[in-house]
C-alpha cells in the first residue's frame, strides 16, 4: 500500500545569480511500513525535496508544480495550514545535525513534553509518561530527561531527535543524514535502532544519505538524485546489482568496500550542471561515458519497467551491458569519457 | 585613462565614488554608506580648502559705520550672520570643520592602530602577553570617559593632541578586544595552521593570513571612533576645556550658550555647529553600519 | 632499513575544567589525547592510523608535524630530533614534512589567489621568484591539474575536489619525504572521492613518500595503507598490515569496528556489534585498559592493568590481556566479567 506518493514536484530558489531549479523532478513513493533511501551527492536536491515533503520550505523556495499525495490527499493542491498540521502528528523529521532539533536552552525531556502537549494535545502528566517510554524506546536512560542537550553525546541527542520524531506516532519519519556525522559504531547502533523501531511500529521511514552503504544496510527500496532529478529508484538489491543509470553505475564504482578484495575505484569525471540553467538533454549527459547524440537533446523521462525497477536513460535497453562496461573502472578515465 | 581626464569634472567624480567604496572595503551599492562616505568627503574638502572658504574666524568686524558687527543675521556677505563679538559664524563653522577631523581623524587612527596591534598580538599569542593586555583593556574600560578627558586637558593642558591621546587611551580597548577574538577564530582556521606548516614566520602568518581578514572589523571600529571623538572633542570645548585660541564646533557653541543666544534666538549661531556635529556623527555610524554588512551578512534579514 | 618515522613514549595531555573541589585541593586533572604511543614508519612506507573522533588520531598526526608539543616521549623524523628544533634546522623539517588537510574549503587563504597560496612554502624556503612557476606548473601536472589558468583563481570559485587538489599540490610544491593527512576526503563528494584516493596512492609510489593516512573509514585506509594502526582513546591497541588486520582482528575493538562498518551490498551481516554497552570517555580512563568498560570479552586483569603493546608474528602488534606471544585464540570462548 502506498503511503507517500511524490510525481514531479519542482521547488525552485530565488538566489542572487537568478532562479534555481533545486528539484525538478522529485519522483517517489513510499510504501507503508518502507524504509526509502534517498541518495545524491551534496546539491543534488535531496534535502530539499525531503524538507519540501513536511510542507515547510525557506522563505525564497517555491512550489513549482507536481503531486504530493500522502494518505490519499493531495497535500500541494490543499491549503497550506492543513500540510503544516500534519508535521509531527503524521510527519515527521529528524535533521542531520539533533543540536539543531534540541534548544541548547531547556532541558531534553522539557522539548519532548512540549511537543507532545503542544501538538499532541496530551496533560501534564501523560506527557511526561510518554517521554519516558519514548526515552525507552530509543535506548536512552529515562533519568536523563532532565539533562540539557550538551551533556548528550552526539548518537544520544541523535536518539532523542528520533524517540521526538516517533513521539505523536506519525506514519512516515523523514531524517536528512540522521547518521553522517556519528562515528561508525554509534552510527551502527543508531541505524540498528532505527530499523528495529521501524519494524516493531511499523511507521515509514524516508531516509537522506549520501552513503549507499547506509542505504544497503538499513533500507528496502532506493531513490536516486541526480542534479535536481530522480534518475532511478528500485529495491536496494536490485539497484545495488543491476544498476540501470549510468551515474548509479559510477556511485558503485566510486565506494570502497571493505570486503570485496583490491580493485581500483573510478571517479565520476566533472561537476554537475549549474542548476540555475541546466542543460536541455539529459543532466547526466556531460559526465557520461555512455552518452549519445539524443542524451544532448532531449531529456530521458523516468520509465517504470514491470518490476517496479525506474530509471531515466535512453540506453536504459542496453543497462546489463553498460553496467558491465561500466564496472571497469578505464571506462571512466577522461580520455574514454566524453567530456573532461 | 586619457577619456575620463577628458571627461567633464562632476562625471569623474561620479566614478570615482564607488571606486572609493571599493578601496574602503564597503559594499558599493550600499545607499546609507555612500551617504556617509558622501559626508565625509564633502567635511574633507571643505577643510582642505579652508582657507579659500572663510576669512580670519577670530577677526573682529566692524560696519561701514564703525559699529561692531555683532548679532548680525544672515546676509550675502555674513552667510551665517555673526557672533555678539562681530566674528563671522561661516568662517568659524568652515576652519572648525579642520579641527575637527584633525581630532576626529589622528584618534580614529590612533585607536584602530593601538586597537589593532593589541588585538593581533594577544589573540595570536596568546598566554601571559594577552593576560596582561586584556586586564589592562578592563582597566581602561572602567575608566569614566568625560571626566577623565577633562581631567587630562586640565592637567597636560587644553590642547588638541591632548584631547587625542586621552581618547585613544580610552577606546583602544574595544577595537582591541574585538579583534582578538576575530583573532583567535581565525587562528584555528585551516589555512592558518596551513601557513604554519609551509613554514611562514608568525609576523607573516600574521601579516598575511590573519591582518587582511580583520581589516573590515578595524576599519568599522575605525569609522564609530572618528563620531566618537569629534564628539568629545566637541563637548570638551562646550565644557570650557577645550584648545584656546583655535575655534571649534563645540567652541562655537560654548561661545553662544555663554553668550545667552538660545535665549535670543539666534539659531544661526547654534545650529550650524550642532547640525555639523551631528552630520558627522551620523556619516560615521552610515559608514560603521556598511562594514557590518560586510562582516556579518546575516544582519540583512 | 632504519626507521623514518620513529615515536616513542610519545604522551599529550591536555587540562581540563577544573571543578571547586578540585581548585580547593590544589588539583590539575588532565585528559589523555595519546597515551604513551610507540611506532616506526619504514621509508617510503604508508601506515593508516585508524580510530574514531576523539581517539587521539588527529592530535598525533599533529604532534607529528610539530603543531603541538607533546608532554612527554620523543619524536624523530628523518634523523631529526622534533624537541628543541628551531631556526634553519625547524626550516628543513618543514621542506621534508607536510601535511593534507581534513576541509579544503578551510586550508586556502579565502583572500590569496592559488598561486599566491601555492607559492607561499616556496617563499618561506627562500626559493628564487624566477623558479616558482615552473615548480608550481610541475606539481599541478603531478595533481592532474591541466593548464596554469587556474592559478588566477581565487578558492570561492573552486570545487570541493579541485581544491582538495590545490591543497595537496600545496604539500608536494617543496619535494617533501613525509606526508600526513588527515581524513583528506571526507568532505567530498562521493565521486569525486575515488579521484583523490586515487591521486594519492598514485603519489605515494612515484614520490616514494612516507605517509601516514588519518582516517575513521577502515575502507578508505584500506584502499591507501597497507599497513593500519589502530588507536582507541589515545592508545594504540593494534598495529599490523591491513589485510591481516581486517580478515582476523585480534583486539576486541578492531573486531568491533569492523563489525560496525557498513557495505554498499544487500547481502551483508546485520547481528549485533560484538560490544557491551557503555561510551568512550577519555576522562573515566583507569589503571585497566581503556576499552575494558564496552569489552565482551574483559576480565580481571583488564580492569587492573594496562596491557601492554606486544610483538606478535608477521609484523603484528596488540594491546589485549587475550592475546599472548605467541599468539592464542582470542575469540574462542568469551569471558565475561
Amino acid at each position: 500500500m502506498t503511503l507517500l506518493s511524490v510525481r514531479n514536484l519542482a521547488v525552485d530558489y530565488a538566489t542572487k545569480g537568478g532562479t534555481l531549479h533545486a528539484v525538478s523532478r522529485g519522483t517517489l513513493e513510499v510504501g507503508a511500513g518502507e524504509v526509502v533511501g534517498l541518495v545524491g551527492e551534496s546539491g543534488c536536491g535531496k534535502t530539499t525535496l525531503a524538507r519540501a515533503l513536511t510542507g515547510v520550505v525557506p522563505r525564497n523556495a517555491t512550489f513549482k508544480g507536481g503531486e504530493v499525495v500522502f494518505e490519499g490527499k493531495d497535500l500541494l493542491a490543499g491549503p497550506p495550514a492543513a500540510w503544516k498540521d500534519l508535521l509531527w502528528r503524521r510527519i515527521s523529521f529528524v535533521p542531520q545535525s539533533s543540536m539543531n532539533a534540541l534548544d541548547p536552552v531547556y532541558r531534553v525531556g522539557t522539548q519532548m513534553e512540549e511537543v507532545l502537549r503542544l501538538r499532541g494535545g496530551l496533560g501534564r502528566e501523560a506527557a511526561r509518561n510518554r517521554t519516558a517510554e519514548l526515552f525507552g524506546l530509543v535506548g536512552l536512560d529515562a533519568k536523563r530527561s532532565v539533562e540539557y542537550p550538551h551533556q548528550f553525546s552526539g548518537g544520544m541527542r541523535q536518539r532523542a531527535a528520533i524517540a521526538m520524531a516517533l513521539a505523536l506516532e506519525p506514519s512516515l519519519v523523514i531524517a536528512d543524514e540522521p547518521v553522517t556525522a556519528l562515528d561508525v559504531i554509534v552510527q551502527r547502533q543508531v541505524l540498528d535502532t532505527l530499523r528495529d523501531l521501524q519494524s516493531r511500529l511499523g511507521v515509514s521511514v524516508l531516509l537522506v544519505t549520501h552513503d549507499i552503504s547506509v542505504v544497503a544496510y538499513v533500507c528496502d527500496r532506493v531513490v536516486v538524485m541526480y542534479a535536481g532529478e530522480v534518475v532511478e529508484s528500485g529495491k536496494v538489491g536490485d539497484v545495488l546489482a543491476a544498476p540501470r543509470h549510468p551515474y548509479t553505475m559510477g556511485l558503485t564504482n566510486a565506494f570502497p568496500d571493505l570486503e570485496r578484495a583490491g580493485g581500483t575505484l573510478a571517479p565520476i569525471m566533472g561537476a554537475p550542471p549549474d542548476l540555475r540553467s541546466p542543460p536541455t538533454g539529459c543532466r547526466f549527459a556531460e559526465r557520461c561515458p555512455f552518452a549519445v547524440a539524443r542524451c544532448r537533446s532531449e531529456s530521458p523521462p523516468l520509465t517504470v519497467a514491470a518490476d517496479g525497477h525506474a530509471s531515466a536513460c535512453w540506453r536504459s535497453d542496453e543497462a546489463a551491458a553498460l553496467a558491465e562496461t561500466a564496472r571497469d573502472p578505464a571506462t571512466w578515465t577522461p580520455t574514454s569519457a566524453s567530456a573532461a | 585613462m586619457v577619456e575620463v581626464a577628458a571627461q567633464p569634472p562632476v562625471l569623474s567624480r561620479k566614478r570615482k565614488l564607488p571606486s572609493l567604496m571599493r578601496a574602503l572595503r564597503l559594499p558599493e551599492k550600499d545607499p546609507l554608506a555612500l551617504i556617509g562616505v558622501t559626508i565625509y568627503v564633502v567635511f574633507l574638502l571643505v577643510a582642505l580648502f579652508a582657507d579659500f572658504l572663510a576669512k580670519d574666524p577670530l577677526e573682529i568686524l566692524f560696519l561701514d559705520d564703525g559699529n561692531l558687527a555683532a548679532n548680525l543675521g544672515p546676509s550675502l556677505e555674513f552667510p551665517l550672520g555673526t557672533t555678539n563679538l562681530g566674528r563671522d559664524i561661516f568662517s568659524q563653522l568652515v576652519i572648525g570643520t579642520r579641527s575637527a577631523f584633525m581630532v576626529g581623524l589622528t584618534a580614529a587612527l590612533a585607536v584602530v592602530a593601538l586597537g589593532t596591534l593589541v588585538g593581533l598580538v594577544s589573540g595570536y599569542f596568546g598566554g601571559l602577553v594577552d593576560a596582561a593586555l586584556m586586564r589592562l583593556a578592563d582597566i581602561a574600560l572602567g575608566i569614566p570617559f568625560l571626566p577623565f578627558v577633562i581631567v587630562l586637558a586640565a592637567f597636560l593642558g587644553p590642547q588638541t593632541q591632548n584631547v587625542v591621546i586621552a581618547i585613544t587611551v580610552l577606546l583602544w580597548p574595544n577595537t582591541a578586544r574585538v579583534i582578538r577574538s576575530q583573532v583567535l577564530t581565525l587562528r584555528e582556521r585551516g589555512f592558518v595552521e596551513a601557513a604554519r606548516v609551509a613554514g611562514s614566520s608568525d609576523w607573516r602568518i600574521i601579516r598575511v593570513h590573519i591582518a587582511p581578514n580583520i581589516l573590515p572589523l578595524s576599519l568599522l571600529y575605525g569609522s564609530i571612533a572618528i563620531g566618537w571623538a569629534i564628539l568629545t572633542e566637541a563637548s570638551v570645548s562646550f565644557l570650557g576645556f577645550g584648545p584656546s585660541g583655535s575655534v571649534s564646533w563645540g567652541g562655537m557653541l560654548q561661545d553662544a550658550y555663554a553668550s545667552q543666544a538660545l535665549s535670543r534666538g539666534s539659531y544661526n549661531w547654534f545650529i550650524p555647529p550642532g547640525l555639523c556635529i551631528v552630520l558627522v556623527v551620523v556619516a560615521g555610524f552610515f559608514i560603521s553600519r556598511g562594514y557590518e554588512e560586510v562582516l556579518f551578512p546575516k544582519l540583512k534579514d | 632499513m632504519d626507521a623514518y618515522v620513529r615515536v616513542r613514549g610519545l604522551t599529550k595531555t591536555f587540562a581540563v575544567r577544573r571543578g571547586l573541589a578540585q581548585v580547593m585541593r590544589g588539583e590539575h586533572p588532565v585528559v589523555h589525547a595519546v597515551r604513551s604511543v610507540d611506532f616506526d614508519i619504514a621509508p617510503g612506507e604508508t601506515v593508516g592510523l585508524l580510530g574514531e573522533s576523539g581517539c587521539g588520531k588527529t592530535t598525533t598526526g599533529r604532534l607529528l608535524l610539530k603543531l603541538l608539543e607533546p608532554s612527554a616521549g620523543s619524536i624523530a623524523i628523518g634523523g631529526r630530533e622534533l624537541a628543541g628544533l628551531a631556526g634553519t634546522e625547524l626550516m628543513a623539517f618543514r621542506r621534508d614534512a607536510q601535511f593534507v588537510f581534513q576541509n579544503p574549503f578551510d586550508a586556502l587563504n579565502p583572500r590569496l589567489s592559488i598561486a599566491n597560496s601555492l607559492s607561499e612554502p616556496l617563499v618561506n624556503a627562500g626559493i628564487p621568484k624566477a623558479e616558482h612557476l615552473d615548480r608550481m606548473k610541475v606539481v599541478l601536472e603531478r595533481v592532474r591539474i591541466r593548464g596554469t589558468d587556474l592559478l588566477e583563481r581565487y578558492p570561492h570559485e573552486m570545487s570541493g575536489g579541485q581544491l582538495q587538489r590545490i591543497v595537496l599540490a600545496r604539500a608536494l610544491v617543496l619535494e617533501p619525504r613525509f606526508v600526513v593527512a588527515d581524513e583528506p576526503v571526507s568532505m567530498l563528494d562521493v565521486s569525486v572521492r575515488a579521484g583523490i584516493l586515487n591521486l594519492m596512492r598514485e603519489l605515494q609510489d612515484t614520490l616514494g613518500l612516507t605517509a601516514i593516512y588519518i582516517s575513521h573509514d577502515l575502507a578508505l585506509v584500506r584502499y591507501v595503507a597497507r599497513r593500519t594502526m589502530v588507536m582507541y582513546l589515545g592508545s594504540l591497541v593494534e598495529d599490523g598490515p591491513t589485510e591481516d588486520v581486517i580478515r582476523e582482528p585480534l583486539h576486541p575493538y578492531t573486531r568491533a569496528l569492523i563489525a560496525a562498518v557498513p557495505q554498499p551490498r544487500v547481502d551483508q551481516s546485520r547481528a549485533p556489534l560484538p560490544l557491551r554497552p557503555g561510551t568512550a570517555d577519555a576522562r573515566k580512563v583507569g589503571a585497566g585498559c581503556a576499552f575494558v568498560n564496552r569489552c565482551p570479552v574483559a576480565i580481571a586483569a583488564c580492569t587492573a592493568e594496562r596491557p601492554p603493546l606486544i610483538d606478535l608474528p608477521g609484523g603484528r602488534r596488540v594491546a589485549c590481556h587475550l592475546v599472548q606471544a605467541p599468539r592464542a585464540a582470542v575469540a574462542a570462548e568469551p569471558v565475561l566479567s
